[in-house]
């Protein structure tokens, strides 16, 4: 059909036109931010983000928690009980001010890479974060690793990133096989609580990387965790008009749950499908927010309750974490949005790597990872729920923890870990009308 | 078992393959009678789909109710459409059709966004909410409507061309546009008339998927290009071609959905199209 070749690149090629557009504006606009501020003594980080094309969104709400980190740590907030907030300045460094230096990748890798080179080249700067994209991360490790500059990955999650062996990469964020785990662990965890065992598992995935990488990695835990056996693994077009065919699969193996990885067209579709199927497993469980979006519970209203899904970050652990409340607190008077857990891990990761830079007292990249590679940070440092950051020899962070959240009466609600939970589970789910 | 398994596999698909075809039947009607393909059908389906999504959401319209108003504006669409745009470039060269039609296609998808954001909007209930349990088969309502409303729009849609006057000269046109013009056809008024035709079969369509289908901006992507391939399986220009290709093709779909994999599910519908297309170019039931 060369028609449709015909509409590709003629949207390709607009879309590039516009993309370059919109980097020629940021570059000018990042040109003059940096040229401002000289005075004392700076640390300059770079921060790679995609602030034009398809995740402009995601990336512009990522990029204003690393400002955000950035200012509490160069400000003065003497009421604050965050990291750095107090003294302004990192102290180990006599109080030198944090520059951050941002740039557009416009999701591409290419784009990402040549940045990432410019920043340690001409800007001299002394470590990289971003990059929220897996694929610009790739790219963006090579040019770190290569001119010897520490690269710190906040959110991007492909688990293969960390597993090459690279000596100047770092991430903070579970791995998505970690996060994998998660459902057995919290599985597991449940069943320590019930008479009737929870045993078969299906499992409903996209069919891009994404999904298809989260499929293989939920399928490689059954020999860890013997009491599930996975009742079929669904791999799925994504776009696609109706999905019949695949709940009518699942309502003949009848499996105690299901896990998905779906973005928020089809988990809308399953779900409204689900209903009109009376198919009822014990619980759906999801990875990624789109079982628990504001599109998702406007579209199915009562019906989208009692979904769980594996989340980072919830703003309702505030009432663990006084840490939480305070950020979650300066990033809605800042940005008059809430904050979720990718702005949260990002927080977090500039968090960790203004701490490594305060122990190395030194701008030099080798002291910076040497700092990094000795990083043990407390969870009550933390504005995650987890269990500390520290690095293993691959640079992933081993003390990630996930929570899942439940939506009850239209609200999510952590409730897994059982220690931190602000709401009781409600399992299974009750049948809807 | 099985049986009920099939009858319901089999009932799914109709409902989908019924939406299809009327989807396509206006795609096959433009290409009919002017020989253009429209590649801002699935565009026009979206708008039909807000239309009816906001008539619900901001009147408290029941998509039941404003289903023939979103026809009838559909129609008026079309023909302004016909008018304003398709008007000034047939005739000339192909391209320009082409781009016309396309540039169509990338103005009301941006403006979509503009205008109503990427989320997703759906009608959670309406008058056919729920379904029907007969036995161990269920009906969704929706779609059963869905696929009834199609039907029934396509009886309307052949009975307007095969049994009126007007349906003789819109043919009359489609098979010889020159000798239709020198027995005093008014070729201009039967291209319009193709327009709002085939606009208010996507307004029906469009008004039954909202009723258990999202509305985003990109929603008309999703559908057109099964109803390129069902216009193609049935036969360009051909009404009835559309409409077996249609169920065919939602079948297919949910049948190998099972019984292949789900990934795979469109695979059989296209090997079944390049099968048709190399033995048969001309489509199921289309004339050369």
């Amino acid at each position: 059909m060369d028609h449709r070749r015909k509409r590709g690149s003629a949207r390709r090629a607009l879309l590039r036109g516009f993309a370059g557009g919109c980097f020629a504006l940021l570059l000018g606009g990042a040109v003059l931010g940096t040229s401002a501020a000289h005075a004392e003594q700076v640390v300059r980080i770079g921060a790679l983000y995609p602030l034009s094309g398809a995740v402009a969104k995601s990336g512009e709400d990522t990029l204003n928690a690393v400002k955000l980190a950035v200012d509490v740590i160069n400000g003065k907030y003497p009421d604050s009980h965050l990291p750095f907030a107090k003294p302004g300045g990192l102290p180990g460094l006599g109080g030198a001010r944090i520059e951050l230096v941002a740039a557009d990748h416009q999701a591409s890798p290419e784009v990402g890479a040549a940045e990432a080179e410019r920043m340690i080249t001409q800007q001299k700067v002394a470590a990289l974060i971003g990059t929220f994209l897996s694929s610009v991360a790739a790219t963006v490790a090579q040019v770190a690793e290569r001119n010897e500059v520490p690269f710190l990955i906040a959110e991007a999650e492909a688990t293969p990133l960390t597993e090459r062996g690279y000596k100047w990469l770092f991430r903070t964020t579970p791995t998505s096989r970690e996060q994998a785990r998660d459902f057995f662990l919290f599985l597991r965890d449940l069943n320590a609580t019930r008479e009737q065992k929870i045993k078969t598992i299906a499992v409903v995935h996209e069919n891009t990387l994404w999904g298809q990488e989260f499929g293989t990695s939920m399928e490689g835990y059954f020999k860890e965790f013997p009491e599930f056996t996975l009742a079929a693994n669904i791999g799925y077009q994504q776009g696609t008009t109706d999905v019949t065919s695949e709940v009518q699969r699942l309502i003949r193996l009848k499996p105690d749950v299901v896990v998905h990885a779906s973005y928020d067209a089809e988990a809308i579709l399953f779900a409204k499908t689900y209903r009109q199927f009376n198919f009822a497993p014990q619980g759906v469980l999801a990875i990624g927010a789109a079982f628990s979006s504001t599109a998702f519970r406007n579209a199915l209203k009562d019906d989208a309750n009692y979904f769980l899904v594996r989340e980072h970050w919830a703003l309702d652990l505030a009432g663990k974490n006084p840490l939480t409340a305070e950020v979650g607190k300066l990033y809605q008077d800042r940005y008059n949005k809430a904050m979720d857990g990718t702005p949260a891990r990002a927080f977090l990761a500039m968090m960790t790597l203004a701490d490594a830079i305060n122990r190395a007292g030194s701008t030099e990249p080798a002291a910076i990872q040497k700092a990094l590679q000795a990083t043990d940070l407390p969870p009550s440092s933390l504005i995650m729920p987890w269990d500390g950051v520290k690095f293993d020899a691959k640079g992933q962070n081993t003390k990630a923890r996930g929570i899942f959240v439940q939506t009850l009466q239209g609200k999510p609600v952590t409730v897994w870990p059982f220690n931190i939970a602000q709401a009781k589970l409600v399992w299974p789910k009750p049948a809807s009308e | 078992m099985t049986v009920e398994l099939l009858i319901q596999l089999l009932v799914s698909g109709l409902g989908m393959g019924f939406i299809f075809a009327l989807i396509a039947i206006g795609l096959a009607l433009i290409y009919g009678v002017m020989g253009v393909v429209n590649f801002a059908h699935g565009e026009f389906l979206m708008l039909s789909m807000y239309a009816t999504y906001f008539a619900f959401a901001l009147g408290g319209l029941d998509p039941l109710v404003s289903l023939p108003f979103v026809a009838l504006a559909m129609f008026g669409f079309g023909v302004a459409v016909y008018y304003l745009l398709m008007r000034k470039v047939i005739g000339g060269a192909t391209h320009a059709e082409i781009f016309a039609t396309f540039g169509l296609m990338v103005f009301m998808q941006a403006a979509a966004q503009f205008l109503f954001g990427a989320d997703y909007f759906s009608i959670d209930h309406s008058l056919l909410s729920g379904s029907w349990r007969v036995g161990g088969i269920t009906l969704p309502m929706p779609q059963i409507a869905a696929a009834a409303g199609a039907l029934i729009c396509t009886a309307g849609l052949y009975a307007l061309v095969f049994r009126t006057e007007l349906g003789r000269a819109l043919r009359a046109v489609s098979q010889d546009r020159v000798a239709a013009l020198t027995m005093g056809i008014d070729a201009d008024r039967i291209n319009a008339l193709s327009w709002g035709l085939a606009s208010a079969c996507v307004g029906v369509a469009g008004s039954l998927l909202a009723n258990f289908y999202y509305v985003f901006p990109r929603v008309g992507a999703v559908f057109v290009l099964i109803a390129y391939v069902t216009v193609a399986l049935g036969g360009f220009g051909s009404m009835s071609g559309a409409l077996v290709a249609g169920v065919i093709i939602g079948v297919l779909q949910v049948i190998s959905g099972l019984f292949v994999a789900s990934t795979l599910k469109f695979v059989p519908v296209y090997v079944l199209y390049l099968a048709v297309v190399l033995l048969r170019p001309r489509g199921l039931l289309g004339r050369l």
